[in-house]
């Protein structure tokens, strides 16, 4: 009936997991009493569960993404801290078989579950409003791309109260991850999560691939589009490019595990190192699906706050194409040590140095950018600033890895996780913070608070040194990764340094709480009346804040790069006002299908991990049902009446003539410049 | 091209601002079935790097059965041929050809299907199944990929003589025709390279 699963799947001997079970389930518990106590269930349903608006799409990706930001960095503390005690022949507190799985969870949740959900918050949240259109292509599958992305992170959780997760290394490497070395129902955990997940993120790949190549205003040419925008569209091409790989390498390893075949296996002519070849040929690209976002959040910020046009517009676009193509030549860098002999390793590791090359130039150009510009030391502008140092010493870490003799020393040491912290903490992380300060108030239509804001900067700054550091000193002495302890006890003081550091991470998370909470107690204080907060330059900041459900009333008609700021400086400084007449907008509307779809594919995975076979295959037909009522579904458009949108836009009106004093920021900043 | 025999029909009504949303599907479904072409570029890589792999096992040349191959690939050819007359059918507005040349289709599609599953419960009766070596693992899962997109192509084609039926031609069917006749032209396309590298050179 129930499969593999019974009751002894529970954890009941590990008082750390029981605990945090029973976390969960009391706030879960408040949480469902409290939505039913407001009654917002209706609420939830019919705004945002239904909702195929790329905006609060974005939102629920951004609060998903903190939520499990949570749950990784609290891996990523108990690992610290068992590393701080487990010296010279102690135990500490965490066993082998629970560290290995909190390892492998730790980068399984950071990367897909934290950094993924937030680079696609983002470009849900801008990429329309820079282009200028209503919604993306396609808004149902958008809606579906959450769900099924929700649904790998259901899964992840899932994997704590019933049974086990991997405990192999976040790209569970073959043959450890066949079923002669995990025959537990970790590995199936991680198969379901990432292939239901992944095949959501191919959707919004190639959403978005169309949204941006189909979907811009009038006058938008490719090379007048924000660089976020540029960058959100390579890295959609490298989504569309190497996510099917990952669907592949998982499937060929579902079928090793499930059907007893030989992809990955050490007998019957099957071969593990084409499993890591192919987990690298996505792993790499995806590496950079992660990064280029955040090269478009940090030269959309020091653009505006440096008051100048980005430095080298052509080169920043051309670094980034030429970073794409790249990223697909690099992968055997993961694996020099395996033996592909040294001329493949020479072509990968000179391959890999030409990469620091378009990075290099991007680097210039956000430094000429802020040459001469009147820079506001804003808390995006420091996470920017915190960024090209920090990423600069991870890019030269990287740059040393990528001599294979080098790599031969440093391969499998704490070297790599000191590396690829530095840049996706120093890259993606402060990037995506940058990105969560600057386009917040067009989500909700007030900033957030900057004093907790900077607060939460120089911890994460202050605390990944700390924490990182001494991670690149103990690989010199030797220290490896994935270790559960160590005999050395001469390590020691420095791990209980990078605990330190962690602790300062914590601290800054703390503070991105705090300043969440102050700035919703304070956001009438801190609202953006005119929807341009910041005195920006690109179209997202042409509308109000929040944006309207239609973005724009008049589909906008650009002249150039940055034409919002030229058509600022043409207005005497403000911000032109849509005028009427208007017309009936075309809008998409709500989807069930898209949650409904997203819950099935839980309850598929989940049967499928523990071989509940009725389960599966009732799921299995109740998606392709719901999928059939969709295809038949004709009422999925409706049209927004010139009346409501004129009522919408006078509304804004009114509040920026009634509460924007002459004297304001942006009129005085942009009439003095002019 | 196909979005241009699209875009011909339509609402123009509310044309203000309005993309053209046939173009943008047909678009974005070549975008996908791109996507889809890296899965069976990856397999046929697996396929080639396990071709030796064979633990003892039967080779290519064992499990070939040339004639058999010949006619499901004719078999799979000619429906492409019929998809095409559809789509013709469907530009001169003739609904009830477009509904009997995908009655058509559907049936060489069912027969290749047929075919193939009549294939692998030989070799799997004959104890060549894909747990038997590495070489058979990439055979089956190469080959019966391809054989789920076309069952999953002939309920396409189910689903929409239905709408067919209930609708007609529309601006909603117009341009699923157009995006399952690319999928289906597609699967032939995979087809060659698959008939080619699996099976005649493996004959060899």
């Amino acid at each position: 009936m129930f499969g593999k699963l019974s009751l002894e799947a529970i954890p009941t001997h590990d008082p750390i997991i029981m605990t945090t079970i029973t976390g969960i389930v009391l706030g879960g518990l408040a949480l469902v009493a409290a939505i039913t106590y407001f009654k917002k269930w209706g609420y939830l349903w019919n705004e945002w569960v239904t909702s195929v608006d790329h905006k609060k799409l974005g939102i629920m990706y951004f609060i998903v993404a903190l939520v499990m930001l949570l749950r990784g960095f609290a891996d990523a503390i108990m690992m610290r801290s068992q590393l701080a005690m487990a010296s010279a022949g102690a135990e500490g507190f965490l066993p082998p078989s629970h560290y290995d799985q909190i390892f492998t969870a730790h980068g399984v949740i950071m990367i897909f579950f934290v950094a993924m959900p937030m680079v696609i918050g983002l470009m849900n949240l801008v990429v329309p409003l820079q282009i200028g259109a209503r919604d993306v292509a396609f808004p149902f599958l958008n809606n579906l791309s959450f769900w099924l992305f929700a649904a790998g992170v259901i899964l992840v959780n899932v994997s704590l109260f019933a049974g086990e997760f991997a405990k192999t290394g976040w790209l569970a490497y073959a043959p450890l991850s066949g079923l002669d070395y995990s025959p537990g129902v970790g590995v199936d955990y991680w198969i379901w999560a990432l292939q239901i997940s992944g095949i959501g993120t191919t959707l919004t790949g190639i959403n978005f691939f169309v949204t941006i190549l189909k979907m811009r205003t009038k006058g938008m040419t490719l090379f007048r589009m924000p660089i976020f925008t540029w960058t959100s569209l390579c890295a959609n091409v490298l989504i569309i490019a190497s996510f099917p790989i990952l669907t592949a390498t998982i499937a060929l390893l579902t079928l090793d595990r499930y059907l007893g075949m030989n992809f990955f296996t050490t007998d019957l002519g099957g071969n593990m190192m084409m499993y890591v070849n192919l987990i690298w040929a996505w792993g790499h690209p995806e590496v950079y699906i992660l990064i280029l976002p955040a090269f478009g959040v940090f030269s959309e910020v020091i653009a505006t706050f440096a008051r100048k046009r980005l430095f080298g517009y052509g080169t920043m676009v051309w670094a980034t194409v030429a970073i794409t193509v790249l990223s697909f030549i690099v992968w055997l860098h993961h694996f020099f040590t395996m033996g592909a002999g040294a001329n493949v390793n020479a072509f990968f590791g000179i391959m890999t140095m030409i990469i620091a090359i378009p990075t290099g130039v991007k680097i210039f150009n956000w430094l000429f950018t802020m040459y001469r510009g009147r820079i506001e030391f804003t808390s995006p502008v420091l996470w920017t600033l915190g960024f090209i140092i920090t990423f600069s010493l991870g890019g030269m870490t990287g740059v040393m890895l990528s001599i294979p003799a080098a790599n031969f020393v440093l391969h499998n040491s704490l070297f790599v996780i000191a590396h690829f912290h530095n840049v996706i903490i120093g890259g993606v992380v402060f990037g995506m913070l940058a990105g969560l300060t600057y386009w917040f108030p067009k989500a909700f239509g007030f900033t957030l608070n900057e004093k907790w804001g900077k607060r939460s900067f120089w911890c994460w700054l202050v605390g990944f040194y700390v924490a990182f550091v001494p991670l690149y000193v103990l690989s010199f002495f030797g220290a490896v990764r994935r270790m559960q302890s160590y005999d050395n006890g001469d390590w020691q003081p420095l791990m209980i340094v990078a605990w330190v550091g962690a602790l300062i991470i914590a601290a800054g998370i703390a503070c991105t709480l705090i300043q969440f909470y102050v700035s919703i107690r304070d956001r009438k204080q801190n609202q953006d009346v005119t929807g341009d907060p910041w005195d920006a330059r690109t179209l997202e900041w042409a509308t109000s804040s929040p944006a309207p459900f239609y973005n724009f009333a008049h589909l906008p008609d650009i002249n150039g790069i940055d034409d919002y700021w030229a058509k600022k400086e043409n207005n005497g400084g403000k911000p032109p006002l849509s005028e009427g007449p208007y017309q009936d907008i075309h809008m998409p509307k709500n989807t069930w299908e898209g949650p409904v779809l997203g819950g099935l594919s839980t309850a598929f995975g989940f049967a499928l991990v523990w071989h509940i076979w009725w389960l599966a295959i009732v799921s299995g037909i109740g998606m392709f049902v719901v999928f059939l009522a969709r295809v038949f579904r004709e009422d999925v458009d409706y049209y927004v009446p010139a009346a409501e949108v004129e009522r919408i836009e006078r509304e804004h009106r009114q509040r920026v003539e009634r509460d924007v004093q002459p004297s304001s920021s942006y009129a005085s900043q942009a009439g003095g410049q002019a | 091209m196909s979005t241009d025999t699209l875009s011909n029909h339509g609402d123009h009504a509310h044309e203000h601002d309005h993309h053209d949303a046939a173009g943008t599907k047909v678009f974005g479904f070549w975008v996908y079935l791109m996507s889809d072409l890296i899965i069976f570029g990856s397999l046929f890589a697996t396929y080639a790097v396990l071709l030796r792999g064979t633990a003892d096992g039967p080779t290519p040349a064992d499990i070939v059965d040339l004639p058999l191959i010949l006619i499901s690939t004719f078999l799979l050819l000619v429906s492409s041929f019929t998809y095409g007359m559809a789509v013709l059918a469907m530009n001169a507005d003739q609904v009830n050809k477009v509904k009997a040349w995908l009655a058509v289709t559907f049936l060489l599609g069912a027969g290749f299907i047929g075919l193939e599953l009549y294939e692998f419960h030989h070799l799997i009766h004959l104890g060549f199944g894909p747990d038997r070596s590495a070489f058979l693992s990439a055979f089956f899962t190469l080959v019966g990929t391809h054989g789920l997109h076309v069952t999953f192509g002939l309920i396409w084609i189910l689903v929409m003589l239905v709408q067919l039926q209930k609708k007609g031609l529309t601006d909603m069917t117009r341009p699923r025709i157009m995006c399952l006749s690319l999928f289906w032209h597609f699967l032939d396309i995979v087809w060659i390279c698959v008939f080619s590298f699996v099976y005649l050179m493996g004959a060899l």
